[in-house]
């Protein structure tokens, strides 16, 4: 193991934070904040899912949401036939088959989507994978059944043994610890022969090919265990939130979930995390600044403003900020300092 | 940036250990996005009804915290999560939208609090998933479409062509209106909501289907933008329009101040109208536009009824809010002072009431409002009553 | 089959096809020529509207609106290329959809500030207001022909514009190879500003010209911007035909999809579920066309000859 170095310190406190602070939460009677925590958390999962392949691979990978809905809804078509009947073969409230239907979908989406995806290179590849991304979204849109547009609750969370997702907390173990997991398949992914292959692609791929690597084979896996991260995510998600809707799918989730890669530094481990935490916890946080802004000036101006819900300003501003100033995402600051 | 969420999270901590005696009203409706027109109207109507109360029910001290759904339904359940779990509100209403209505009763009502709808009234809310702590100071969707229809049998209509948004209020509004309406429904657009605002392939077809009527539900923004392609393409002598919640309080100066003079004797469905003569209703239009400058939208009518529907629960156990079961009782009796005037709750607590036809007119200023024209119905009960186990 | 019907829905569609085009031939140049990624573009779209919008009343007259906001826009697009865009020339495409992310936010909520969230209806001259008949049955809103004309014209001097003027060789050489511009000794930042500021206006026409059909409201440009996106790529980077051809083809499936979709889907399933179907269906074609076509083509229908 030797020495930490300072980001592999900064690493450890932060994952250290985020395993105790719930329960602390949870104890001084804060449930929202465990709430805010699971969603940063189950968030962080598909982010780190999206680093292998925009981090790593260099692919710029603009429908991960899909992967996230499939994911959801595959814990929620199950659950709503085994509440209101309908399509047997399917009705669960199983867990393992609801996660098992969750990374086989999601899977087989990767890897059909990929296979097509993959001929292109660049923002071609972006836009491509957005397009499939839309298809989805318009897909579950598209069914009357679970609601189309209005989404679907699901009043049963999956079964497993011994453990129940009803209580947050538990839910909140699972996601963080499946978290730990997915940093750990995401390092070891990284640093083994594949991941080399993986990396030497993204800096120059005829090299690759010329060495002999079927480079395709290589991303396209990549792509597959990136989706069905991204789909594990989304079974945690639909359980934790108990409604679905297309929206998760949208274009403009994919979005997010990007640029809470990039915003917190693509390309290292606890990057995603950071970027998911800043992503979740900025709008508490800004909101509360300005709503003190606001109290501020309420007896300069005779009344309040209404400032809270003007906080896209300041987080747009600090998004522009981040990228004219700081290199490589926030762990681009923190290596800086570390210096 | 660690420092400043620790600091944030302590700063909550500390603010929820200090509580007076007050009853909390969590209030969701849209803040941001072009859905915020009517989230801010309703908004105006509840800070009047709470300073008319001089920020007291009985004993009790309002807290109102206002929750922003963002127009989407899953932004809207967490915003009544963080309600529920951080501010640890007595009462959660609102709720512009059904879509985020559906998204959130399981949060409230999991939680055992009321939950009063300020406006949606999806089907299933009143039939299968009805509840005892679920209330609503507006109406079951269909109700208004399904006066309409009657209004379009009155006026000898035979058939109609209809376009509405595909989400859960629009598929009301049309099956409200097919249910009622006699005559021959040609066909049928569902649209894209809320993105979609041109809609030129929508009236060619219905144009082209020689309906003698076009039946249209679009709240918000998107009414505003039907009624001006309507005009433009036009419709009005060959195909005339019958809207519900398409035209308010909301679009009309705007109408106006475009020069947009078709809207005027326009014709809508509605429980309600600022000309209703009850002291209520009186007052509250006077005090609105005293405090506003412009009429009360219907949603801000919702949202005055709501909170006089809370205090009336407040008052009737003394500001003890344990006793969920006297809360209850008192609401369900719909004692309260409603700007409709008198009504009664039905088995599945959703108002049954008067629907009436109103008129865009100008007033004595030359605003544009409007005035009712006949009373549809009396004392209508939504058809979803019956699917409601509650007695 | 009502060959009125159909005629009219393709009237219809190429209309909606010119405006996406407008908005389109701005963000292939900024993205050919700049290679930077504007996911802000669409925001120029919304400031066109709404600075018309407010014109509109102050003037009282749409047209000497659309006049004076179309050198607003452009002055609007310059600064913003001096203030952030002009420091992202040099990073990743990445770090572009990052920091427009960002702008997308300020500028939405700065507009929301300025112009409130209620929206601006926009009325137009009577003449304009009313309808022109092409033939027997075939009716169709002035203001619509209105758009098809200047989006025509505008189409038409932009091919003018860069297939036959010194700045358009510039343009097309600088699409194709940016370091041989240069090399050239031609001012590359005032060209990039230059660029940059005609796409806002191009953008910003659009915005004007769909405002008095749906009003200027917040967070319009979002809703286009990444049909532009779809445009584009599908007709090439940096390539003006290729944005033409894309932005009518997708104007038509769209506007046809919403027309005979659900008639369509009736035959095969009830009328309930087809009308839930139909629009998503409609909703996903322009998606399905773009991934049939980078399948076949992974640089787009007209993909610039060197890169």
């Amino acid at each position: 193991m030797g020495r930490l170095s300072a980001i592999g310190w900064v690493t450890l406190v932060f994952m250290l934070a985020l395993a105790i602070l719930p329960p602390i939460f949870m104890w001084t009677g804060q449930p929202f904040y465990v709430d805010l925590t699971t969603r940063l958390v189950v968030l962080a999962i598909a982010a780190v899912g999206l680093n292998i392949l925009l981090g790593f691979g260099g692919l710029v990978s603009f429908g991960h949401a899909a992967f996230i809905g499939i994911g959801a809804y595959a814990v929620g078509i199950p659950a709503y036939h085994a509440t209101w009947g309908g399509m047997d073969f399917i009705a669960s409230y199983n867990g393992f088959f609801q996660l098992a239907l969750a990374l086989a979908a999601s899977a087989l989406f990767a890897l059909v989507t990929g296979a097509i995806a993959l001929r292109t290179k660049g923002v071609y590849f972006l836009m491509i994978t957005m397009a499939f991304g839309q298809m989805a979204y318009y897909f579950f849109l598209s069914l009357d059944i679970y609601g189309g547009d209005d989404g679907l609750t699901i009043d049963v969370r999956s079964e497993l043994p011994l453990i129940s997702l009803d209580n947050p907390l538990t839910l909140y173990l699972v996601a963080y610890v499946s978290l730990v997991v997915a940093m750990f398949i995401k390092h070891t992914l990284v640093n083994s022969r594949f991941g080399m292959v993986l990396q030497g692609a993204k800096g120059n791929n005829e090299r690759m090919v010329t060495l002999g690597f079927n480079t395709y084979k290589y991303q396209l896996v990549a792509y597959v265990i990136s989706g069905s991260i991204a789909g594990y995510a989304g079974f945690l998600l639909g359980n934790f939130t108990t409604f679905i809707s297309p929206d998760m799918l949208d274009w403009t989730r994919s979005g997010e979930l990007m640029f809470m890669v990039i915003l917190g530094g693509a390309s290292t481990v606890l990057g995603p995390v950071l970027g998911s935490s800043i992503f979740i916890l900025i709008e508490e946080v800004l909101k509360g600044v300005m709503g003190w802004f606001d109290g501020l000036l309420e007896p300069l101006i005779g009344r309040e403003l209404g400032l809270e819900v003007y906080w896209h300003l300041p987080f747009g501003l600090m998004l522009i900020f981040v990228v004219l100033f700081v290199r490589g995402g926030l762990m681009g600051l923190l290596k800086r300092r570390g210096k | 940036m660690k420092k400043i969420v620790t600091a944030a999270l302590a700063a909550t901590m500390l603010t929820s250990i200090a509580q007076a005696a007050e009853v909390k009203i969590g209030f969701v409706t849209t803040l941001t996005t072009g859905g915020a027109v009517i989230g801010n109207d309703q908004k105006k109507a509840v800070d009047l009804a709470i300073k008319q109360m001089g920020g007291k029910m009985g004993d009790l001290d309002v807290n109102l915290i206002y929750g922003d759904d963002g127009f989407k339904p899953e932004t809207g359940k967490q915003a009544t999560d963080k309600l529920l779990k951080q501010d640890n509100v007595d009462f959660v209403a609102g709720y512009i939208w059904s879509n985020v209505l559906l998204a959130s009763r399981k949060s409230v009502l999991d939680a055992g609090k009321f939950l009063i709808s300020a406006n949606a009234g999806p089907g299933p809310v009143a039939g299968k998933l009805c509840n005892e702590n679920f209330f609503s100071t507006s109406w079951q969707n269909d109700q208004t479409p399904q006066a309409m229809g009657e209004v379009l049998n009155q006026k000898g209509v035979k058939s109609i062509y209809i376009i509405a948004p595909n989400y859960a209020a629009g598929k009301g509004m049309v099956a409200g209106v097919k249910s009622t309406f006699k005559g021959e429904v040609l066909g049928t657009d569902m649209t894209k909501w809320p993105t979609q605002l041109d809609f030129s392939a929508e009236l060619a077809k219905a144009k082209a289907s020689g309906a003698e009527g076009l039946f249209i539900f679009y709240p918000g923004k998107a009414g505003g933008a039907f009624m001006k392609q309507y005009q433009q393409a036009g419709l009005k002598d060959s195909l005339p329009l019958y809207t519900v919640f398409s035209v308010d309080a909301l679009s009309l100066p705007k109408f106006q101040a475009a020069g947009f003079t078709d809207v005027l004797g326009s014709q809508f469905t509605q429980f309600w109208d600022p000309t209703l003569d009850n002291p209520q209703n009186n007052k509250f239009v006077a005090d609105f536009r005293a405090a506003y400058g412009s009429y009360p939208s219907f949603y801000a009518a919702q949202a005055y009824d709501s909170m006089f529907l809370i205090k009336s629960a407040v008052e009737a156990v003394n500001g003890d809010l344990t006793d969920m079961d006297g809360m209850r009782a008192a609401m369900k009796s719909a004692s309260f002072p409603s700007v409709r005037g008198e009504f009664t709750y039905g088995n599945n607590n959703m108002p049954i009431q008067n629907f009436y036809l109103r008129e865009v007119v100008a007033d004595a200023d030359g605003n544009w409002t409007t005035k009712i024209v006949q009373t549809v119905f009396e004392a209508h009960q939504d058809s979803y009553a019956k699917d409601c186990p509650l007695k | 089959m009502d060959y009125t019907l159909l005629f009219l829905q393709v009237l219809n569609g190429v209309q909606l096809g010119l405006l996406l085009f407008l908005v389109a031939s701005g963000l292939t140049l900024v993205f050919g020529i700049l290679d930077f990624v504007n996911l802000a573009h669409g925001s120029l779209y919304m400031i066109g509207a709404f600075v018309c919008a407010s014109l509109t009343f102050l003037f009282g007259n749409f047209l000497l609106a659309v006049l004076v906001a179309l050198p607003i826009t452009g002055v609007v697009g310059f600064v913003i290329e001096r203030v952030v865009a002009r420091n992202l020339y040099d990073k990743d495409h990445l770090d572009h959809v990052l920091a427009t992310f960002g702008l997308i936010l300020v500028i939405d909520t700065l507009t929301q500030i300025i112009w409130g969230v209620e929206g601006i209806a926009v009325p137009l001259p009577a003449w304009l207001d009313g309808q022109v008949q092409l033939f027997e049955g075939a009716v169709i809103p002035s203001f619509r022909l209105l758009i098809i004309g200047s989006g025509l014209s505008v189409a038409a001097g932009l091919f003018w514009l860069v297939n036959y003027t010194r700045l358009g060789m510039l343009i097309r050489a600088g699409a194709s190879n940016r370091t041989m511009v240069s090399a050239l000794g031609i001012d590359i930042q005032t060209l990039f500003a230059l660029v940059f500021a005609l796409g806002a206006m191009l953008a910003g026409l659009a915005g004007m010209l769909i405002s008095p059909i749906t009003e200027a409201s917040i967070g319009m440009g979002n809703q286009i911007i990444i049909t532009t996106f779809v445009v584009i790529i599908v007709g090439g980077i940096g390539s003006m035909k290729g944005a033409f051809i894309a932005a009518i083809i997708i104007g038509l499936i769209d506007t046809l999809g919403r027309s005979f979709l659900a008639d369509i889907f009736g035959l095969v399933m009830s009328a309930d579920a087809a009308s839930t179907a139909a629009p998503a269906v409609s909703g996903m074609m322009i998606f399905i066309l773009m991934a049939v076509v980078l399948a076949l083509k992974p640089q787009g229908l007209f993909p610039p000859k060197v890169r």
